[in-house]
């Protein structure tokens, strides 16, 4: 900070607002971004309910699908499940500016990195849906 | 009769002013005019009073930097016709004290360079007979970093800088890896030390924003995001083999 | 400023990896288990199916490290969340007991649960 002298009286501050985040649509993009985090703790908790209730037995179990059914969590889940997608989504396309694999002195580009990883997301979901859905 | 754009300029005088105010201008809309031409045309015939920097008007001295329409752009790079019919809001760079109309003060920027300590280190010089031998491909390893004109749109855009100035910011830790990428250079842990703190590479969230606004596509994000694995590899290193650790060559 | 280089890069690698676990294993997870199965779009295994499921070594392993890297993924995230979107940084010491303690908790209940299937 320059010191004030007489042909600099002083500067001025301008204060950031605390809805900077809303002034512009990459800003409100990577807000959301964070706040999937949030649902990703809310699918753990999910997650670990389930784990729960299914040691538990019959009782315990037939309460935790009776609370999954309400319309009032049904819509949570739904918005749970696309802020998920959406960090999947934002992750798979970071990934390559972090990772920089360089082939024979070159770069190897962006969608030689995301490509593959989003075959193994698709191949990954496929196989944990075929592990529980075969019974 | 030529056609005519307005043009809303932030005006802020320390001596007289408490905070910033806008004054508007109607200038010609000649279609090969940038917004640091409509700037000039103010100031010739509309308004000496008006204080702005510029020099190269060709994008390569990174002097000219203001928010036009709440975007930070080189204002001899920016199209006036591409904000027709307007108006067009101009404004000093975001994030930085405001010095004087649109002129900020980034004297907070160059502190933050040096820490970067952009230049080569060597543990041992060599002779001034012996060159450095870099391969095009050692080269091409940093050069786009080495492209930063210091213009610090990127400071402008970045949310994280706005919300806490202590944050380094995407210019001087992109300036700091193209030194830790270039073949030459012996000094990445000593920058590391530096950078390694909160406020430095970890206070980055990698909104991007940078990367979007840079004229000169120096990605700094990708810059700071290698950065953070580079220092995590190093760190796991560091407990893995606390003495065998070796240095980046 | 206190230096912290010895714990951002073990915080940014938990956060990476539970970026990459959560991104690749939540959609099909929640997909499955909070819309699919409670709308009736799929048949969901049996009880009993997901339990014998549930006791096998692997799985639990499985489910105990998609529970422990994304709770410190979003612990991570929701941390400068808070530091940098309601500009709270000041109270950084009880943001970080917050957000990692509260990942901490989490991991324990599910090491605990998953050890205690019975």
């Amino acid at each position: 900070m320059i010191n004030p002298t007489e042909y600099l009286p002083k500067s001025y501050h301008r204060r950031v607002s605390t809805y900077w985040w809303l002034a512009r649509r990459p800003y409100l993009k990577f807000i959301l971004r964070e706040a999937s985090s949030v649902f990703v703790g809310w699918t753990v908790l999910l997650t670990l309910l389930q784990i729960w209730a299914v040691t538990r037995g019959p009782s315990a179990n037939a309460a935790f699908h009776e609370w999954m059914r309400h319309p009032l969590m049904l819509g949570v889940n739904v918005i749970a499940f696309l802020f998920v997608l959406f960090h999947a989504v934002t992750w798979f396309s970071l990934t390559p500016k972090a990772m920089v694999i360089r082939v024979k002195g070159q770069r190897v580009p962006d969608w030689a990195i995301s490509g593959p990883t989003y075959a193994v997301w698709v191949l990954v979901s496929l196989g944990v849906a075929w592990v529980v859905l075969r019974g | 009769m030529a056609i005519k754009i307005t043009i809303e300029v932030a005006r802020y005088n320390p001596a007289r002013d408490h905070e910033p105010g806008t004054d508007s201008y109607d200038v010609p809309l000649h279609k090969e005019w940038v917004v640091l031409d409509a700037l000039n045309y103010i100031k010739d015939h509309l308004d000496g009073s008006l204080t702005f920097r510029w020099s190269c008007r060709m994008g390569v001295c990174g002097s000219c930097g203001m928010m036009v329409n709440g975007v930070p752009k080189l204002t001899c790079s920016t199209f006036l016709s591409d904000y027709a019919p307007g108006p067009v809001r101009i404004e000093p760079m975001r994030h930085f004290p405001i010095l004087r109309d649109l002129v900020v003060d980034t004297s907070d920027f160059l502190v933050k360079l040096a820490q970067s300590k952009p230049w080569i280190i060597r543990k041992v010089e060599k002779p001034l007979d012996e060159e450095y031998v870099q391969t095009p491909a050692q080269l091409e390893g940093y050069k786009q970093f080495s492209m930063c004109i210091n213009c610090l749109l990127c400071y402008a855009a970045c949310p994280i800088y706005g919300l806490d100035p202590r944050f380094t910011g995407p210019a001087a830790i992109a300036l700091a890896q193209r030194y830790n990428m270039d073949s030459r250079d012996e000094g990445a842990s000593e920058r590391l030390d530096i950078l390694s703190k909160q406020e430095g590479i970890w206070g980055c969230m990698f909104v991007g924003e940078c990367t979007q606004v840079c004229p000169e596509h120096v990605d700094p994000a990708g810059a700071i995001q290698q950065y953070k694995l580079t220092a995590a590899t190093e760190w796991l290193k560091a407990l893995v083999l606390p003495r065998g650790a070796k240095e980046r060559p | 400023m206190k230096r912290t280089r010895s714990n951002e890069p073990l915080l940014w690698l938990l956060f990476s990896a539970g970026g990459v676990v959560s991104a690749m294993l939540m959609p099909v997870h929640l997909f499955l288990f909070a819309v699919a199965f409670p709308l009736g779009w799929l048949d969901p295994p049996s009880d009993e199916t997901l339990l014998a499921l549930i006791r096998q070594p692997l799985v639990r392993v499985y489910l105990f490290v998609f529970c422990f890297l994304s709770l410190f993924h979003g612990a991570h995230r929701f941390r400068f969340t808070l530091y940098d979107g309601l500009q709270i940084k000041h109270l950084n010491e009880l943001i970080n007991v917050l957000c990692y303690g509260g990942a901490l908790v989490g991991t324990v209940t599910a090491a605990y649960l998953l050890w205690r299937v019975p």
